[in-house]
């Protein structure tokens, strides 16, 4: 019983770090109708930023701060390429999200360094144990923010002007134009709602994984896998399949073999692909052809 | 129209005067992964060769000559790799190749230097690269077989016979858990269990818990280098394991303790003994050489050594040794004077090389057991 409760618990803090970095996948997607391929970069850039800025001497609250400023920067830096390329087709957008996050990575291995690096956990090395199964304060701390996030963002577009006004401009651009709303603004607002999450993920995370400038590219795999299983543009969504997948994983790891854990990702995610095109939670647009 | 021919006269003049000053230079090769995935390998080792090529040539040269090191990145990928090997034997002409800096570029290249008759000196882990024999082929770098041995070796000393491996999935990991599978049983360990992770995993605790659960475990042992073995590491203290924790030489530098925080202390880490080159015992075989290395490279690069520069040293002064023994610059003459090196000091231990072993280290000097304390390291007797 402590065994599998164990195993469940590590899949929830897992599950709960996908869901992080899957939210910010939903929000751009949203309303931009792209995938941004440099979310986990954002995730990094938070970490890494936060890791240099207290480098420097600055007190922890000041550099993550700072840490989300300097990704909100680069978020809007991304809005302003994709807007420059408006015309282009959606596929070449994401194709200029990755080609993004490389510039990003490289970047970030020149100015920052190729090592790695960690933050100190913020609230100290403790363990809760629940069950006979012990979960870290630092993952505690995840879960809470992540679902502090997911709510936060559906009262933001459910009760908020702004909000509403982002769910319109998803809609129907031409429409919401014509009610005033400013569109490029709009959009803009979402690159840097979802480069916030992200930094703030890649904040949380660093105490866990630590950090290096690759580390995105996993972060930013399994989170877009946990947004498109949860049915992407939809944050609950990113966060079930977020928690989908680590669960899944962990039994698999604990119950199979470890080997088979990382096969267990794209498995579901054919799956759902295939059974349920949508993803759980997203509910495909109609098209007229 | 006159004066640009002249131009052009005098540029070739210079040139060719150049090529005459260029007669007496010694080159050799390098093909290091100094940027990519390897990069924690080949930045350490290019920094190192550079370092030590000026202070020869500044110390004089060898027998006169100067080196003129033609080093080339490969980024780790083995397909550079043999660009970079053949441009080195048939354009650059040089008499001798360091690197490269991983197994499987490694690999690839053994046949053109075979053929061309020109000594390699790989800076790789893997047993492959030098057994069986080849000819041409050498390596002053513990293997990760040595690390292995040495972990058993102690876990004999303090009586346990059950071994868990957690290995990371990467090649490092890989080829370590293997070798680790074959030598247990000349110690009479037990191999009970064999997990695996993701290297860029981010919670090790499922494979953990079936370790902790399983009654027989008696000790632990994490192949892997990178984040992985910190996250194991950290895992492994939350979920409160007893059990002795191993790690190997892949993260045997202050970096791991740094980021493993508090969840290191008393971890045991196999490692070569340049990591701890101050705290050697004064008749520690090759302490001289290896605290000289360390002072060297921190004084000129402002960074905390890491281990696998060392391999580059050795690489380079068994080179510049057999030379100076064989007193020409021939290749085949550089390959002779590499295998009768007997009694040479090198970073990574005391050097013998035979006809039948192009290693020439043994598990005394090459790889000694470490324990973290208070943030730092302790030698275990």
């Amino acid at each position: 019983m402590s065994e599998f409760f164990g195993f469940f618990l590590s899949g929830i803090t897992v599950g709960f770090i996908y869901a992080l970095v899957g939210v910010g996948f939903t929000v751009i997607y949203n309303s931009t109708g792209i995938i941004n391929f440099a979310q986990g970069e954002f995730v990094m850039i938070g970490g890494m930023s936060s890791v240099f800025l207290i480098k420097l001497g600055l007190p922890a609250e000041v550099a993550f701060f700072l840490a989300i400023v300097i990704t909100s920067l680069i978020g809007i830096a991304l809005y302003k390429l994709i807007d420059l390329s408006k015309n282009s087709s959606e596929v070449s957008l994401i194709i200029l999200t990755l080609g993004f996050a490389i510039v990003l990575r490289g970047l970030a291995s020149v100015v920052f360094d190729k090592e790695l690096h960690t933050l100190p956990p913020l609230l100290g090395d403790g363990t809760v144990t629940i069950f006979g199964a012990t979960i870290t304060y630092q993952a505690l701390i995840i879960i809470a923010i992540a679902i502090f996030i997911v709510i936060g963002l559906f009262l933001f577009f459910k009760k908020t002007k702004t909000g509403l006004a982002m769910v319109a401009v998803s809609n129907n651009k031409d429409a919401a134009k014509l009610m005033g709303i400013n569109i490029k603004n709009i959009l803009m607002l979402n690159f840097v709602i979802s480069s916030v999450i992200a930094s703030i993920g890649g904040i949380l995370l660093t105490p866990i994984t630590s950090t290096n400038y690759e580390v995105g590219i996993m972060l930013g795999l399994k989170g877009f896998c946990a947004a498109i299983i949860g049915g992407l543009g939809n944050p609950f969504g990113a966060v079930a399949g977020g928690l989908l997948l680590g669960i899944l994983e962990a039994f698999v790891a604990g119950y199979i073999s470890s080997e088979y854990k990382d096969a267990v990702a794209f498995v579901v995610l054919l799956g759902i692909l295939f059974f349920a095109p949508g993803g759980l939670f997203g509910n495909l647009k109609a098209q007229r052809v | 129209m006159l004066k640009k021919l002249l131009i052009k006269v005098f540029a070739l003049l210079l040139f060719s005067s150049m090529v005459v000053a260029n007669a007496g230079t010694i080159k050799i090769g390098a093909i290091v992964a100094s940027t990519g995935p390897a990069s924690f390998l080949g930045d350490p080792e290019l920094k190192t060769l550079e370092y030590y090529v000026k202070q020869i040539n500044n110390n004089g040269g060898v027998n006169g000559d100067k080196i003129k090191l033609i080093a080339y990145d490969t980024g780790a990928s083995p397909k550079k790799a043999v660009t970079f090997v053949k441009r080195l034997i048939n354009q650059d002409k040089v008499v001798a190749i360091i690197g490269p800096s991983t197994t499987g570029e490694t690999m690839a290249i053994i046949k053109f230097v075979q053929r061309a008759k020109i000594p390699l000196l790989s800076m790789a882990g893997a047993v492959a690269i030098i057994k069986p024999v080849k000819k041409y082929v050498f390596k002053i770098v513990a293997t990760d077989r040595m690390a292995c041995q040495k972990v058993m070796q102690d876990l004999n000393k303090r009586g346990l016979k059950n071994l868990a491996l957690i290995s990371g999935s990467g090649g490092f990991g890989k080829s370590m858990r293997k070798q680790c599978k074959d030598v247990a049983k000349d110690y009479h360990i037990n191999i009970v269990a064999d997990e695996t992770y993701g290297k860029k995993d981010s919670d090790m605790t499922s494979q953990l818990l079936k370790i902790k659960n399983n009654s027989k475990v008696q000790a632990v042992l994490n192949p892997g280098f990178g984040q992985g073995p910190a996250i194991v590491t950290k895992n492994y203290k939350q979920l409160d394991i007893k059990h002795p924790l191993y790690q190997s030489h892949g993260v045997a530098s202050k970096k791991f303790i740094e980021i493993a925080g508090a969840a290191a202390e008393g971890v045991r880490v196999v490692a070569p003994p340049v990591v701890v080159a101050d705290k050697l015992p004064a008749d520690f075989p090759n302490k001289k050489i290896a605290v000289k290395y360390k002072n060297d490279f921190e004084k000129a690069y402002h960074t905390q050594v890491a281990s696998f520069g060392g391999h580059a040293y050795d690489a380079l002064f068994a080179i510049v040794e057999a030379i100076k023994a064989q007193n020409s610059t021939n290749p085949q003459k550089i390959r002779d004077g590499i295998e009768n090196l007997k009694n040479f000091q090198g970073v990574d231990g005391i050097v013998n090389m035979s006809k039948k072993d192009h290693l020439g280290l043994d598990t005394k000097t090459g790889m000694i057991m470490l324990e973290i304390h208070n943030g730092d390291w302790t030698i275990v007797k």
